[in-house]
């Protein structure tokens, strides 16, 4: 299938595709499929799912309009792409919703079955767009896709609906002719997921192979396009998304200390993936447990700590509002604990299904009390799973609770992931003490880690609990020398992590005119938005932090070094406030709460502006 | 669960269970006897020191870990059966018991404690009732009687009280027993099975708060009235009752009624024989229901006992025949597994 010698192929270094249709035509697992494949070839990419928070909404409305876009290239990809190049629109509903996104003169592949009277009046368009020249600025390719899938499948023994449930193959197959994508993949798909029932396995294999070839038989496309493989480093890869990336982290960190992990967690949109990757690792001894509630979520998961156990709990912002004062008991506790949370828009339900960043301060501060825990976020898909075992190696060896915050978009979205060996990942150490003579339950360690005694050993018998305790007996004790003892050691405690973060580094100039700053999952937007602004001339650096609470130790000297720091962030300003509080710099905010990635173009746009204009 | 071990061997006494802190609750509260009767029923459970947990709420009863010297966690308001849940589920070898009280436990806490009983989690739940709340001082609680004046219902309360024995049998708690603080012998007994049972074992304690709702179970403690309005619940005796042991209860259809052993009417051989073990819980379902009945003495032992798999060994299981048929998990092979591509 490589040349056609009709077709003139045009080679391309990098494209965005959107796939779009009803929340019901299967567009998450069609751009999953695509993903694969993609990856497969040696392209690098990024993802970004895009659906509404109803299950099957009203068939043919706006609002039920399911999106996944796909950002692919033979150069590194850091975004799922502002705008995509491409455009697959199962009905007008999905034409109508991702039109004003689409690049000028971009592709617009149409199931033109679907615009019919119906439909059209759902998407509230008078005429048919792909009639009434309303899309001439686009290159249009209007294609009968339910009618094609019906001929093709035909011997498949498939009921009505089945039969239109796989038109979205259909489409799949053109855009695995338009980017000259091999089938195979998605094909052992198919024979793997469906192998129990031949006609499922024969409908969507034909419809894959009928969307091929009425691509590559008619005259519709005059031209192919080939995206050559990205220079990757060397090693085996994998797709991976945040969500799996992280289950995948904290089983990695178990087997790195030896303990049991243990996840209690309440399913939330968009974390709940977290617990069913971890469901499946019995193997590893993994036990969850889907509690009534996210209180007994993380409750449960403190017990499980308290009993030796790595114990995790997941959730998102409404969440982690409820596990606030479990929170609590484990800082006073002193009990190791990772809490993470995929961020989505807020307040209260809010965008259930889409990206934010505005759960910093709530993960900082949202606590009755002075106590602090630790906040450390992840930046991209695959970092979630270093993340993960960051967290967890942070909460054991300090004797805290972690917050790890990860965020929709990334916990969605997938990219390719060079897997590490096993072997290079670094142990963790877990201490226990070994003497119940010199055993007191709030002695501490060099790093004012209390002793971890787990119930069922001997001599160790002890008591803790939500009441202060006397620093060193822990005994309760409500004196009052001793309670500003234990909230400074507390708060010191989390200060003394520094001396385990990694320093910022600077990408580009280490001082200059403008520093830009974000943290977690900005970290491809505003990458990408600095390579553009320096492509115009413009001389920026960029830092992206990972460890909010405690900062990195060399952030302060970081900022001095520049004239002007811009802080990107996907809220209202909540690590700049942390910042210009802490640093008592004058810092300047580029803010956004779409509930999806930062648009690259606009963080360009906003360094230009600050620095005067390209040169 | 835990590795019973002989009871001689491990030569425990009360005092091995107590702590070094001084107890603090108020002098003369009911409290106390729970304490002293649980320090004295661990020695005879045949389960080592080390493995006994105790977790608790928030209430002056929630401070029970503190003054046992075994293994122990006094959590945050009524989150003590989620905090022992995953305790359990971690650790299926340890004993766990949860200390609570009718506001921990009937209120804040109403939702775990649902959960724990409907997952039959091995737990021993002692929950003391004082129908009051005593360490914010007096408020009336979800068990406390409809008309109660307290200050925070100072024309009396117009809501109606929980009765917890009814609510744990109707989420199919799987030993359900009550008990009084002032009858130790029997509460002693009550302790010993529950920690016998394995499952969600449920006792309530009726405690008295002598401070804020003192002689609230006066009717069943006073020595001149309760043995007429008590009812001692034994397997496979007969429900009788009364200072002369001369009342009994029969079951008439889905009523159940009071009758004089003397009238020449009835006989032992007439009454209500009870069984705990009954797989259908609508007689025990009935016997609580006598509780809220002025007209019928209120029952006291156990309700209802059957087994059933608990939730954490059912976790253990899935898992141990997992690693048994497929082998323990290999991180290299996790992370290795799937699509995968090599970029030379």
């Amino acid at each position: 299938m490589e040349e056609n010698k009709t077709k003139e192929i045009k080679e391309l270094t990098d494209v965005c595709v959107m796939f779009a249709g009803d929340s019901g035509d299967g567009m998450q697992l069609t751009g999953t499929q695509f993903s694969d494949t993609t990856a497969f070839v040696g392209n690098d990419l990024s993802t970004l799912p895009d659906y509404p928070s109803e299950i099957r909404a009203p068939i043919g409305t706006t609002y039920g309009v399911s999106g996944f876009q796909l950002h692919f290239g033979s150069n590194q990809v850091y975004t799922p792409g502002d705008n995509p190049d491409v455009l697959v629109a199962m009905n007008p509903a999905a034409l109508k919703v991702n039109l004003p996104n689409l690049k000028k003169n971009g592709i617009i592949i149409a199931n033109k079955d679907s615009f019919d009277k119906k439909n059209l009046k759902l998407a509230k368009y008078e005429k048919s767009p792909l009639e009434d020249n309303s899309l001439s600025g686009y290159r249009v390719f209007p294609v009968a896709i339910t009618t094609m899938t019906m001929e093709a499948l035909k011997d498949c023994d498939l009921k009505p609906k089945e039969v239109a449930r796989s038109k979205n193959f259909f489409a799949l197959g053109i855009m695995y002719w338009l980017f000259n994508r091999p089938l195979d993949p998605t094909l052992e798909w198919v024979n793997e997921k469906f192998g129990k029932s031949k006609n499922l396995v024969c409908g969507n294999s034909k419809a894959l192979k009928a969307g091929y070839y009425y691509s590559e038989n008619t005259e519709i496309f005059a031209i192919r396009y080939r995206v050559s493989k990205a220079e990757l480093p060397k090693g085996t890869y994998r797709s991976i998304s945040g969500n799996e990336a992280t289950a995948l982290g904290f089983v990695a960190a178990s087997k790195l200390s030896g303990l049991k992990l243990f996840l209690g967690s309440y399913p939330i949109t968009p974390a709940s993936e977290i617990l069913h990757y971890l469901s499946r690792h019995k193997k590893f001894g993994v036990k969850t447990l889907q509690a009534e509630d996210e209180i007994a979520g993380i409750t449960s998961a403190i017990g499980a700590s308290f009993g030796g156990s790595l114990a995790i709990t997941t959730t998102s912002g409404p969440g982690l509002a409820l596990k606030t004062e479990a929170t609590g008991l484990a800082v006073i506790t002193e009990l190791p604990l990772v809490i993470v949370n995929v961020q989505r828009g807020g307040p209260s339900t809010g965008l259930p299904t889409k990206t934010e960043q505005a759960d910093l301060l709530q993960a900082m501060y949202g606590r009755s009390g002075e106590s602090p825990v630790a906040v450390i976020a992840a930046t991209t898909p695959s970092d979630c799973f270093y993340m993960a075992i960051e967290a967890s190696r942070l909460a054991l060896k300090y004797m805290a609770p972690v917050i790890l915050l990860t965020d929709g978009y990334i916990a969605n979205g997938a990219e390719p992931w060079r897997i590490p060996h096993a072997n290079e990942l670094e142990k963790i150490e877990v201490k226990r003490p070994t003497n119940p003579e010199e055993f007191h339950s709030y002695d501490r360690d060099e790093n004012l880690a209390r002793p971890w005694a787990v119930p069922g050993t001997p001599g160790f018998e002890h008591r803790i609990g939500g009441l202060e305790k006397a620093n060193i007996t822990g005994n309760v004790s409500h004196d009052p020398e001793n309670h500003d003892l234990m909230c400074r050691l507390r708060a010191e405690k989390i200060e003394r992590m520094q001396a385990d973060v990694p320093d910022l580094e600077i990408d580009g100039d280490q001082e200059g005119e403008l520093l830009v700053i974000g943290w977690g999952g900005t970290h491809g937007s505003i990458k990408e938005a600095v390579i553009a602004a320096r492509n115009e001339g413009l001389k920026v650096s960029r830092a992206h932090l990972k460890y909010i609470n405690p900062f990195p130790k060399n952030l302060g000297e970081v900022l001095s070094n520049f004239d002007k720091i811009l802080i990107a962030e996907n809220n209202l300003g909540q690590l700049a406030s942390i910042i210009r509080n802490k640093y008592l710099l004058p810092v300047i905010q580029f803010n956004k709460m779409r509930g999806l990635p930062l648009k690259t173009y606009e963080i360009t746009e906003k360094i230009s502006e600050i620095l005067g204009g390209a040169k | 669960m835990n590795d019973k071990i002989d009871v001689q061997e491990l030569n425990l006494t009360a005092k091995d269970f107590q702590s070094d802190q001084d107890v603090r609750w108020c002098p003369g509260c009911g409290d106390y006897s729970v304490l002293a009767q649980v320090q004295r029923v661990f020695p005879t459970l045949g389960i080592k020191k080390e493995n006994f947990v105790w977790v608790a709420g928030i209430g002056c009863s929630s401070r029970f870990p503190y003054y046992m010297s075994t293994y122990g966690i006094h959590g945050i308001h009524g989150r003590a059966p989620a905090i022992a849940t995953g305790l359990k589920v971690a650790r299926p070898d340890l004993s766990v018991w949860v200390a609570t009280g009718d506001g921990d436990l009937m209120s804040i806490g109403g939702n775990h404690f649902i959960h724990a009983c409907r997952k039959n989690i091995d737990l021993k739940i002692i929950l003391f009732n004082n129908q009051i709340y005593g360490l914010t001082k007096g408020q009336y609680s979800p068990t406390s009687e409809k008309g109660k004046v307290t200050k925070s219902t100072p024309f009396g309360s117009v809501d109606y009280p929980f009765n917890p024995t009814s609510l744990a049998l109707g989420s199919e708690a799987t030993f359900v027993a009550r008990t009084i603080d002032k009858e130790t012998k029997h509460m002693k007994e009550m302790i010993s099975r529950a920690g016998k049972h394995k499952g969600t074992a449920f006792l309530e304690v009726y405690q008295n708060c002598i401070i804020f709702n003192d002689g609230a179970y006066n009717n069943l403690t006073d020595k001149e009235i309760k043995e007429d309005n008590i009812v001692v619940l034994e397997h496979g005796e007969p429900l009788i009752f009364g200072k002369n042991l001369d009342k009994g209860i029969i079951l008439d259809g889905f009523k159940t009624v009071v009758v004089d052993l003397n009238d020449d009417k009835h006989t032992v051989e007439d009454l209500w024989v009870h069984d705990e073990t009954d797989e259908s819980p609508i007689r025990a379902f009935m016997l609580s229901h006598m509780t809220d009945d002025p007209d019928m003495p209120t029952p006291i032992g156990v309700f209802r006992q059957f087994l059933k798999p608990t939730y954490d060994e059912g976790v253990q299981n899935q898992i141990d025949h997992i690693i048994e048929t497929t082998g323990e998990g290999d991180l290299e092979e996790l992370l290795f597994r799937g699509n995968t591509w090599t970029v030379e």
